[in-house]
Order: C-alpha cells, then structure tokens, then sequence
C-alpha cells in the first residue's frame, strides 16, 4: 500500500499536494483498492466553490457508490478531464494520472486539519 | 457469531482474494478485479469456490412425493441424473428461495441459497412428510464451479469421465484429479461451464489440479463479485435482490419452473393460479441506461414525479460497456423498447426496457 510521504490525507481517504495556496486532490491507493474497479467519477465544474469535508464529487466503482469530500475550502481551479474517459486511471495512478480536481485555498490554515503519511497509515490499519 | 471459513480459505489468501463477509463465511469478493474476473470467464475460463452454498439429501420413500409438494417445477419430470432449477414458495405465492434439484439413483440433492440455509432449513423441516430423511451435510461439503468457453477442455484433463457425453443440466458421478465427485453441467455465468461438489478434505488439491489443468487456457479464480455480474448479464435472478418473499416466481419470470398443471398439488398452487388468472400487475425486466451513472439495488423507477418501480440489481456491464438493470415495473411499462427513468440519488436518467439476456453465449 503506498502512501507518499509528500501528501496530506483525509479521514475520508482524500490526499492533498499543496503547491503554494493550490492543492492536488485525489482519492489514496486504500481506497481505490477498497472501491475496486472505477466505471464513473463526477466532478464539479471550474470555478465551483467546495466547503471543507462537504462533498465535492461522486465515484462510482462496479460495487459501489462513493463520495467524494473536500479537504479544504475554495474555487476549483482546474479538472482532470481524462477521468471522464478514463477512470480506470483512479486505480492504475491513483496519485499521479489519477488526481481529479486543484483548488485554491480560501483558507490555508484548513491544512492543519489534515492528517500526516504516519497518522493516516495508523488510520487504515 | 463466527464468521466460518470455507476448506479453501487458505487458498483464496494465497492468491490474494479480498475476502468479505457473505452470509456467514469468508468469501472471496475478488482476486484481480472485478472487470478482469468478469471478462476472464466471458472469454476463457474461471474458477469459482461457491462452498457456502446450502446442500440438503432427501432420501426415501417419500421424497419425491414430498419435493413434488414443496417445489414448484414437476420432480415427476426429472430423471435419474438430470438437473432442475426450481423453487419453493409460501402460500401466498411469494419465494421461499430458489434452488437446484438434482436426481440420484438412491436420493436427491437440493443446492440452496448460503445466506437462506438456516430459514430453508426451518421451511422444509415444518412441512416433511414421514418417510422422507432429510440431512443437511453443508458445512462437509465443497462446491466448485468452472465456467468458460474452455470449462470442459480444462475439466477434462483431470477426470477419466467423458464430460462431453454430460449435457446441460445434467450431473454425473466420478472422480476428479482421483477424488470422488458430483460433476454437474450447470452454473451462474451464462457460459458452458461445470460444478464439481466433493468433500472438504480434498478441495485444497481438487482447486490447485484444476488450477494446473486449466492453465494453458489462462485459467484464474473469479470472486463473488464477478460472478453477481456474470449473472446479471443473463438476468438469473439473485434471491434477496431481484426474487425474495414479496415477490413471486410468475412475475420475476419464472413461469417457465411454474408447473401449475403438474398432477400433485403443491404449496403455493392456488395463490399462483390466482395470480395467474388475474393477470400480472408487474414484471421483472432489463434495462439499459444512458448517461454517466450506475443504477443499483432500492433505486426507484420513475415517470415524472411518480414511482412506478423499484431496481431490484443494476451494474455497469463490463462486457457491454454500458450501464444496465434488473428492476420490476408494472405490466403496461413492460414491452421492449419503453422509455423509463431511474431516480440515481435525486437525478433522473433516461433508460429503456431492452431485451432479456442481455448477453447470449455464441458456441
């Protein structure tokens, strides 16, 4: 199971890659192996506004249906468009190819919530 | 309570199954992935362990009798060694479970349902006639499942048995990698495919030679998750989504096992002539959705603000490449090519009613 020393997590199985006040999101090699294969995923529009641990987006797996939550408050600055036709790459890449949304932070002290690579190991074991 | 584990736990660990919970037992839900699985045994072949299936014997002079009035397909008509789908029902009509019956010379064996065993159980013990034994030897008992258009090539080299020669919904008895064995041609897959029951001691070595023999055809174990979406893609219903008490056989579309006219009368025959006489309000269909979403189990059917159905299984197929369900919607939405809509978590998707299977094997 791999979780990057250079990310922040969530309960919720979110990562986080902060550059400067815009984050990477993505969901971790835990929870695409605990969804299994990803048929759908659904992302907010640019430009949307997302609330700290409300939900974002929705994935679907063949078994079952997931949400996706925010681990910080912003503006959606950017989609990853491939995932419309490819999301098989949340299971392949779930930290590279398979990031789905950046947003910029309205709030960097939000961060401090997040969980570090230790704690979030502690989390899924 | 304890969460038993079939003779070949061990075995699916090994090849790093994710195992879950399921109607008491450890199973495995996947290997590789469900897509992978899926397609594994679309195009070649898979194993399956289906052990936590429910295995009754009847034996006596009674049984058949006594099967003739408790399932609801004609036990007169099964001969010695042959297969039957069938199912048993309350009084009013709605399903106990569904079931195989098969036919030995000196008994017969019933395959249930693993998460209706205990309440199957029950049933048949308030209602058998003397004369009948009635043993419940499951938890003795492994059941194996080799499905694939490579099924009998794979199959064959481990048994002296011409297999061939065993037709569909047919079972023999003989040896398997040397150990005794029910070898039957059915399955849950909609492929050409075996079931191999035999004692627990010796399915760790039964699996590993079928696993050996079947390698030349890229032979892998295929978990339950694949094999809900194999069913699915040929509309066998699965009890507890798509069949349970409140539904009955007529219109889950199991007229076909419904031998209203057989010459025993049997439990739940004159709520089914009712319903039959009646006419059906509803009707089990299959449906194809358009649009980015996965209809599952509990989603309502819809026409504008109104419900009109409920999806009783949906997935996206990973044959088809689509989003397709199983649902009940009333008789009048029923015809092929009837536009309906499915509420998926308060948005309406447009689907229609398609064909049934929605996939058919071409060998």
């Amino acid at each position: 199971m791999e979780i990057p020393n250079e990310l922040l997590y969530t309960e919720e199985h979110e990562w986080v890659l902060v550059d400067d006040g815009v984050v990477a999101v993505g969901i971790t090699d835990y929870a695409q192996g605990e969804l299994g294969d990803i048929v759908f995923v659904e992302l907010p529009g640019v430009d949307t506004e997302v609330k700290q641990t409300e939900p974002f987006g929705t994935i679907e797996a063949v078994k079952a249906v997931s949400d996706l939550f925010s681990p910080v408050s912003g503006v959606v600055v950017e989609i990853n468009d491939l995932l419309q036709d490819k999301p098989e790459l949340i299971n392949q890449s779930p930290y590279d190819e398979g990031w789905m949304i950046k947003i910029r932070m309205s709030d960097t002290s939000e961060l401090k919530s997040l969980m570090s690579p230790e704690s979030y190991k502690k989390h899924i074991s | 309570m304890d969460i038993k584990k079939t003779a070949l736990y061990r075995t699916h660990q090994q090849f790093g199954a994710k195992l879950v919970e399921f109607a008491g037992y450890y199973m495995p839900i996947q290997y590789k992935g469900i897509n992978e699985e899926h397609l594994r045994v679309r195009q070649s072949v898979g194993i399956f362990d289906v052990s936590h299936m429910g295995e009754f014997f009847f034996r006596g002079p009674r049984a058949e009798e006594f099967l003739q009035f408790l399932t609801i397909n004609d036990v007169n008509s099964l001969r010695v060694y042959q297969a039957q789908y069938s199912a048993m029902c309350y009084e009013n009509g709605g399903i106990v479970d569904d079931l195989l019956l098969y036919r030995f010379p000196d008994k017969f064996l019933m395959v249930v349902n693993a998460a209706n065993l205990e309440k199957d159980f029950q049933w048949i013990q308030e209602h058998l006639f003397d004369g009948v034994e009635f043993e419940n030897p499951s938890q003795e008992l492994s059941l194996l499942a080799i499905q694939g258009r490579y099924a009998l090539d794979t199959l064959q080299k481990v048994t002296e048995v011409d297999i061939s020669k065993v037709d569909n919904y047919w079972l023999t008895e003989g040896k398997v990698a040397s150990v005794a064995a029910m070898i039957s041609r059915t399955g849950y897959t909609g492929e050409d495919g075996f079931e191999v029951m035999l004692e627990n001691s010796q399915a760790e070595m039964v699996w590993n030679a079928i696993m050996a023999a079947g390698r030349e055809f890229d032979i892998e174990p295929i978990g339950l998750g694949a094999r809900d979406t194999l069913r699915m893609e040929v509309k066998y219903c699965l009890y507890g989504n798509d069949i349970d008490h409140t539904t009955n056989p007529l219109e889950a579309g199991l007229g076909w096992i419904t031998k209203l006219n057989k010459q025993q009368d049997f439990i739940a025959k004159q709520a089914l002539l009712q319903i039959k006489q009646n006419g059906l309000s509803r009707k089990l269909v299959g449906f194809q959705l358009d649009g980015k979403a996965i209809p599952r189990h509990g989603y309502k059917i819809v026409d504008g603000q109104r419900q009109i159905g409920v999806v009783t299984s949906g997935m996206f197929s990973p044959l088809l490449k689509t989003s397709i369900g199983l649902g009940y919607v009333p008789t009048s939405h029923a015809k092929i090519g009837t536009d309906i809509h499915i509420n998926i978590r308060d948005r309406i998707f447009p689907a229609q009613i398609v064909k049934t299977p929605f996939y058919q094997r071409d060998y």
